[in-house]
């Protein structure tokens, strides 16, 4: 893409970011998921005041506890990674990036730390009431803190609410309520948090279900098979509401993404989604006549009613977005990559004539200065000249800049196809999100019938499932974040500033070094969060069975 | 009976919480281990701030835009 910055750097910087990303996200959904089901087992204990939901509640939490001590502080491995190997991306978004983060470091976390402590410490110490709502402000805490985090993602996927300054070299928030608020961050949000509430109902029904296949407290098991199946279905049910409108979003906002999402190229009015289909790994590149597809089952018009609510609505493909000429929803032109790679270059240049004439007039002032000194009226009216002329170029370069910084990103890129994300992952990881989101919302459906009709104790097949199924329902939560970020590739601010121009000009070697020393921390880390869990597990609620 | 002052009651609170911890001593170790080797190794040799050592903000904003200009490929 770019000379002097080696692919292999770029890739590498990937790799370890999207590591030390998706060992985050191993614990984040969890806590979330789960600590939502204990607060409400809780709150029936404080409602019925029966100790088996005390009990119930008190097993729980010791999970999310172990789940919340390893799982602590990995996010804060990613702010390294900006500060070192993101330097230029940090410096170019650190005022909409930093509100954000400030916000989820100082409100979010010590209402989640000082709440914390009450619930493990509390439960001889603080009434019913206040150790329940300690309970529900340590949930509220981490869901704010998960919010903050997701509206700055979702700005790096729809930049809004800013304005880039060329003196600072920094975008800077114009709206704090554009940033927060944006369609896509609040999409976002509700789309991860209730992913996440699907992973802590699937946690608690297949740890149950382990149970009942030992022949163990049973009650416990099934009273908190109930609870998690009803609570896992209504997830479900709101992720696949908030799922539509994420995609929505991107359609909107990241056509692209969309357009590999599906594998399409040719895009159209009244185009079908395909259901399941196998990509043709002969296809290389977007414009090689080759059939993108080895096969497919399409749902006919679905695609174009997703992104547009109408089932002839037009829905551009790979190529149509790289060669332009579509009617946008606005009643324009679509612009080609080729006229976005012009105007990004002529952002660039914008910039680059707004440095040099800020160090002009820099210079300008040092010489009327001198003259002023030297009484040399020649020289000042020089200088006066050459402070007027670069005041000129500043006003013209920023209006230049103004005009095409919303296509600042493609002046990084060498060649339209440098635009198109990596499809076959994009397309696999977003057919297994969506397979499994399924799956798990008929497998809901199925535990919270059998467990209401009770049953759910003897169908041993159905306790496997769902102990399988924990780990399927992380796979689902993965794969939409791959959907996420490498859809949205090269972009690590969509359309203006790629990976090439984000990362820090490091040795390839050197953050190779990190990614494996990484592997090797977060493996440790994860087989003890399994040991730790497992024996908890092993041990059981303890609860004394009538 | 006069009853203790807010501080010493919250102190209490914590200092009995964390006595009377078991299974959370091994997670607190692990959470102090992870700590350690993030900020007192990973963070000081590994992953230095880039910029720091452009000084101060005009320094650091002309790299960042020098390579910013400098990346951008010319038509």
């Amino acid at each position: 893409m770019i000379d002097n910055i080696s692919s292999s750097l770029i890739d590498w910087s990937r790799a370890q970011f999207a590591l030390t990303a998706i060992y985050h996200w191993l614990f984040v959904p969890l806590t979330l998921g789960l600590g939502f089901i204990q607060a409400i087992m809780e709150s029936i204990y404080v409602k019925t005041g029966n100790e088996f939901w005390k009990k119930t509640a008190q097993f729980w939490m010791k999970l999310f506890g172990i789940n919340f001590a390893i799982g602590i502080a990995t996010g804060l491995i990613l702010e390294f990674e900006f500060g070192t190997n993101w330097s230029n991306y940090s410096w170019f978004v650190g005022d909409i990036f930093g509100a954000p983060l400030a916000i989820e470091g100082i409100l979010a976390f010590f209402m989640e730390a000082t709440f914390i402590a009450i619930m493990f410490f509390g439960w001889q110490k603080v009434s019913k009431g206040f150790h329940l709502t300690a309970t529900w402000l340590t949930i509220a805490g981490a869901t704010i803190s998960a919010f903050w985090i997701l509206v700055a993602n979702a700005w790096m996927q729809y930049p809004a609410g800013m304005h880039f300054n060329p003196d600072t070299v920094r975008n800077e928030m114009e709206s704090f309520w554009a940033v927060a608020l944006s369609p896509v961050a609040l999409n976002k949000f509700f789309h991860a948090v209730f992913s996440g509430w699907i992973i802590g109902g699937m946690f608690v029904v297949g740890v149950a279900s382990w149970f009942l296949l030992k022949k163990r407290e049973t009650k416990f098991a099934l009273e908190s098979i109930k609870i998690a199946s009803i609570f896992g279905l209504i997830a479900c049910g709101l992720s696949v509401w908030t799922g539509d409108g994420s995609a929505y979003q991107v359609a909107q906002k990241q056509p692209m993404k969309l357009a590999a999402m599906e594998g399409l190229y040719e895009g159209g009015k009244g185009v079908g989604l395909v259901g399941v289909g196998l990509l043709n790994p002969n296809k290389e590149k977007y414009n090689d006549g080759q059939d993108p597809f080895l096969f497919k089952i399409e749902l006919p018009k679905m695609l174009s009613f997703l992104a547009e609510r109408d089932l002839d609505g037009y829905v551009p493909g790979i190529t149509n977005l790289i060669e332009g000429g579509y009617q946008t929803r606005d009643g324009g032109v679509a612009l080609s990559a080729t006229e976005k790679i012009a105007r990004g270059h002529a952002a660039v240049q914008a910039l680059t004539n707004y440095r040099e004439a800020l160090k002009a007039k820099s210079d300008a002032v040092i010489a009327k200065d001198n003259a002023i000194k030297a009484a040399d009226d020649e020289a000042l009216q020089q200088a006066n000249d050459a402070f007027q002329q670069a005041n000129d170029t500043l006003q013209q370069a920023q209006t230049a800049l103004d005009k095409d910084f919303q296509y600042f990103g493609y002046g990084y890129l060498k060649d339209p196809s440098d635009l198109i994300p990596p499809v076959g992952l994009t397309f696999y990881a977003f057919r297994i999100m969506i397979i499994l989101g399924g799956f798990l919302l008929a497998l809901f459906a199925v535990t919270t019938f059998f467990s209401f009709k009770n049953k759910f104790e003897n169908k041993a097949w159905l306790q496997w499932i769902c102990l399988i199924s924990i780990f399927l329902s992380v796979i689902a939560g993965q794969t939409g974040w791959i959907v996420a970020e490498v859809g949205r590739q090269p972009w690590a601010i969509q359309d203006i500033l790629p990976a090439s121009a984000a990362i820090s000009n490091l040795s390839a070697s050197s953050v190779q070094l990190t990614f494996f020393i990484f592997l090797v921390l977060f493996t440790i880390l994860l087989i003890a969060e399994l040991k730790i869990m497992c024996n908890a597990i092993k041990k059981g609620p303890q609860i004394v069975e009538q | 009976m006069k009853k203790d002052s807010i501080f010493k009651r919250i102190f209490r609170f914590y200092w009995e919480g964390f006595q009377n911890m078991t299974l959370g001593k091994t997670l607190w170790l692990i959470i102090f281990v992870k700590l350690f080797i993030m900020f007192a190794i990973l963070k000081v040799f590994f992953f230095p701030d880039y910029l720091k050592k452009f000084g101060k903000q005009p320094e650091k904003q002309e790299y960042v835009s020098g390579e910013l200009i400098r990346r951008a490929i010319n038509p």
